[in-house]
């Protein structure tokens, strides 16, 4: 992690640099340092992430073995399901690819990438993880009230998420209501810095198509955010006084509208799905041209297609509403306005293509979670075409094929690109190479179980299977013999993955430990983050960088090494 | 004390105005949001006319005319602090305080009679937007005072005098929600 290494007086920046002794709690806890923020970010989506993890296994336990007591578990209730169900969504999304994607590497390499020694704004950049941390544990803190954990899932519809009568945790659903308003705070207050630091702190001549595609899409998606997240934490405000005051904002008996909640939430909702889409898509762009030593294909069409993309995102929403009620000739536009979405991203898929096309490929670690990405998104991304047709979608609604469609992008994105980026610049973070023996161990471990968990959900989804049901038993249609092989097969697979993931964690810890000596450059790649030292100091540079071209001069003929580093007078 | 980041301006805008647009403009979605799903609940009773007459519109001309009152000053400290003076803007800033502490306890008084009148937050959804609005764009006005005496107190000593015309963005923000919900809250009946 981030050591304090004295570097050079530079003009008003020496007081910054307490030489030597800090105490711990001032050193990892409040430090304003964005790589030990970064860290933090990290870390606690990490543990989210195994608790998230946890509970995805406690339910496909039930799913499976209806009844069971679930070893580490006990026996999982109907209260206990719907809350499992719900969180494990929730936290996911919002407690661990949003922490990791965005703040964790956004705050990592925004200033190595664009050549500056820190954040604009240091202090707003550390609150923004304190008032996270302060989300996690309400959220957390829900299963323990009276009542328990709210479950009525996590894009928590009215009227079952407004009244205690209805969903029974009239606590615990104003804690998961506030838990994810407090989050979307902490992503607000982190966005000013994504933003001020990627376009006012570049290097000295670092020009808007020199900065690395990573920080690009980080910015896009921060934008994104901030502006479909306004209407849902207005629409949190008022779920909350419906809970708590008996306001009837969602109330149909009372004047109120429970549709509205759901084009609040979408609204947000969607525009959320490319929110942490584009840093993954970033994350394999870096990656791909680094280990196919090949300029990334087209980096002008990448930026105005991932923006593009981006406004789009907010013409699709009502494509979760086909079933509510909206008017039908309203569906047929949100289903054009669906399709015509999978246009960009379907094009950054051939410019990925194109890049590898003749490349000098390498098969490392973080080349084969790129390149998985890259194929596993890809089914998520086309059975995302069966469901935003509406016609289709009327079938498909609440089924499992939904389920395992949004599994097939969301996996792709929170897992596969958060471990992409993890094995890419680990060694970078802590100056240490990690294991490529035990890393292709992992890489496979995961990937394998994984297809094997949602292929099966896609076939039972089709079969008709409903997405928010407790025990299939008591459904004779669906309490088959083959169904329920299906589902023995998906939870036997996630066991199996979540076991490999045990791997990854002794890889990391046993890389910290005994791994190799990093160097500031094991990949040889041009980005700036490459030329500080691994693990960086705190400023990060002891002179900071001047850029003279594109991140993604490789392979330049005539040129002896097969790099250019952005920093290289020629 | 700063890290070279903060001090650098490759884009061309002050980072400090980069980063007050940013709030601003994440303020005005979350108005935003609110205010369409008032406007199409609106459009859809009828009834809410008859709810809306209720409100009291002499005061909220007055308190419009108060929080307009408080921008001039918050301009005028702007452009005392432009020329320099970081006393004259803390003065000036006090006085934009004083219009936001006025421009809230007039609020008290009229939600207090309104609330001994029966008109609450659960009497029907229209009051229900009534105070949700008012409420969330007051809890804007009790916000903008504190960063303002933040502001202030260090604009007396001459410092960080370029927070003065921060502020004042901001300032001119809660202003502009207000002259959103003036209308639509007490206007239309």
């Amino acid at each position: 992690m981030a050591e304090l290494i004295p570097t050079q007086p530079d003009p008003g920046h020496e007081d910054d640099h307490h030489h030597g002794e800090q105490s711990f709690v001032s050193k990892y806890l409040l430090s304003t340092d964005h790589k030990v923020i970064a860290m933090q970010y990290m870390f606690t989506g990490m543990a989210m992430a195994l608790i998230g993890g946890f509970m995805a296994y406690a339910f496909r336990m039930q799913l499976a073995f209806p009844g069971m007591d679930v070893p580490f578990f006990g026996i999982v209730t109907p209260a206990n399901y719907v809350a499992l169900v719900t969180n494990h969504g929730a936290i996911m999304i919002f407690w661990v690819a949003m922490p990791v994607l965005i703040a964790a590497f956004g705050n990592y390499l925004i200033p190595l990438m664009v050549g500056c020694d820190d954040m604009v704004f240091p202090k707003i950049n550390r609150l923004s993880y304190q008032v996270f941390l302060v989300s996690a544990i309400v959220l957390l803190s829900s299963f323990f009230v009276e009542g328990g954990g709210f479950g009525g899932a996590w894009t928590t519809y009215p009227p079952l998420s407004a009244k205690a009568e209805y969903n029974l945790t009239p606590l615990g659903s104003s804690l998961f209501i506030g838990a994810v308003g407090i989050e979307f705070i902490a992503f607000l207050l982190g966005g000013i810095n994504f933003i001020t630091t990627a376009m006012n702190s570049r290097a000295p001549g670092m020009k808007l198509y020199d900065i690395p595609m990573v920080i690009w899409m980080i910015v896009i998606a921060s934008i994104l955010f901030m502006v479909s997240v306004g209407p849902l934490l207005a629409g949190a405000i008022m779920l909350i006084f419906d809970q708590q005051l008996h306001t009837a904002f969602y109330d149909p008996n009372r004047g109120g509208d429970p549709v509205l909640w759901q084009h609040l939430f979408w609204f947000f909702g969607h525009p959320e799905v490319y929110v942490v889409l584009l840093p993954a898509v970033g994350i394999t762009a870096e990656i791909i041209t680094v280990f196919s030593r090949k300029k990334l294909f087209a980096y002008r069409t990448v930026l105005n297609t991932a923006i593009g993309t981006g406004v789009l995102s907010f013409c699709v929403w009502a494509h979760h509403q086909f079933i509510s009620g909206i008017d039908p000739r309203m569906a047929n536009v949100f289903t054009l306005t669906t399709l015509l979405i999978s246009i960009p991203i379907a094009e950054m898929m051939f410019v990925y293509i194109a890049t590898l096309y003749g490349g000098a490929i390498r098969l490392t670690t973080p080349m084969l979670w790129a390149l998985a990405f890259i194929f596993e998104f890809l089914i998520g991304g086309v059975t995302g075409i069966f469901l935003g047709a509406s016609g289709a979608d009327i079938y498909m609604h609440d089924t499992y094929f939904v389920l395992a469609h949004f599994h097939y992008t969301f996996f792709p994105i929170a897992i596969i690109g958060t471990y992409a980026g993890v094995t890419y610049w680990f060694p970078k973070m802590f100056g240490k190479m990690m294991s490529d023996r035990l890393g292709k161990l992992h890489f496979w471990g995961t990937i394998i179980p994984f297809n094997f968990i949602f292929i099966p959900l896609f076939f039972l989804g089709a079969g008709g299977q409903h997405r928010r049901i407790y025990d299939f038993q008591n459904f004779p249609a669906l309490a088959g013999e083959g169904m329920q092989d299906l589902r023995i097969l998906a939870t036997v697979s996630l066991v199996v993955m979540l076991g490999f993931q045990v791997v990854f964690f002794y890889n990391f810890i046993i890389s910290l430990m005994r791994g190799e000596k990093a160097g500031k450059n094991p990949w040889k790649a041009n980005t700036l983050e490459w030329t500080a030292e691994s693990p960086p100091p705190h400023g990060n540079w002891k002179v900071l960088p001047t850029v003279y071209r594109g991140p993604y001069e490789y392979s330049v003929p005539g040129r002896e090494k097969d790099y250019w580093p952005q920093d290289e007078p020629n | 004390m700063k890290p070279v980041a903060t001090t650098r301006s490759a884009a061309g805008i002050p980072t400090g105005l980069l980063a007050v647009w940013w709030i601003v403009a994440s303020e005005i979605v979350i108005f935003g949001g609110l205010l369409a799903a008032y406007l199409m609940y609106r459009l859809s009773h009828d009834a809410w006319a008859g709810h809306a007459a209720n409100t009291n519109t002499a005061i909220g001309t007055v308190n419009t005319f108060v929080l307009l009152t408080s921008s001039l000053f918050a301009v005028l400290a702007h452009q005392a602090a432009e020329k320099g003076d970081g006393k004259k803007a803390a003065r000036f800033l006090l006085f934009t305080i004083g219009g936001a502490l006025c421009f809230l306890m007039i609020k008290g008084y009229e939600w207090n009679y309104e609330i001994s009148h029966g008109m609450t937050i659960t009497t029907n959804t229209f009051w229900s937007f009534y105070y949700t609005a008012a409420g969330i764009h007051a809890s804007h006005v009790i916000a903008g005072a504190i960063i303002m005496a933040v502001v202030a107190k260090d604009a007396a000593k001459g410092l960080e005098l370029q927070r003065v015309e921060l502020i004042g963005i901001y300032w001119h923000f809660v202003d502009v929600v207000w002259i959103f919900l003036f209308p639509l809250l007490y206007i239309a009946k």
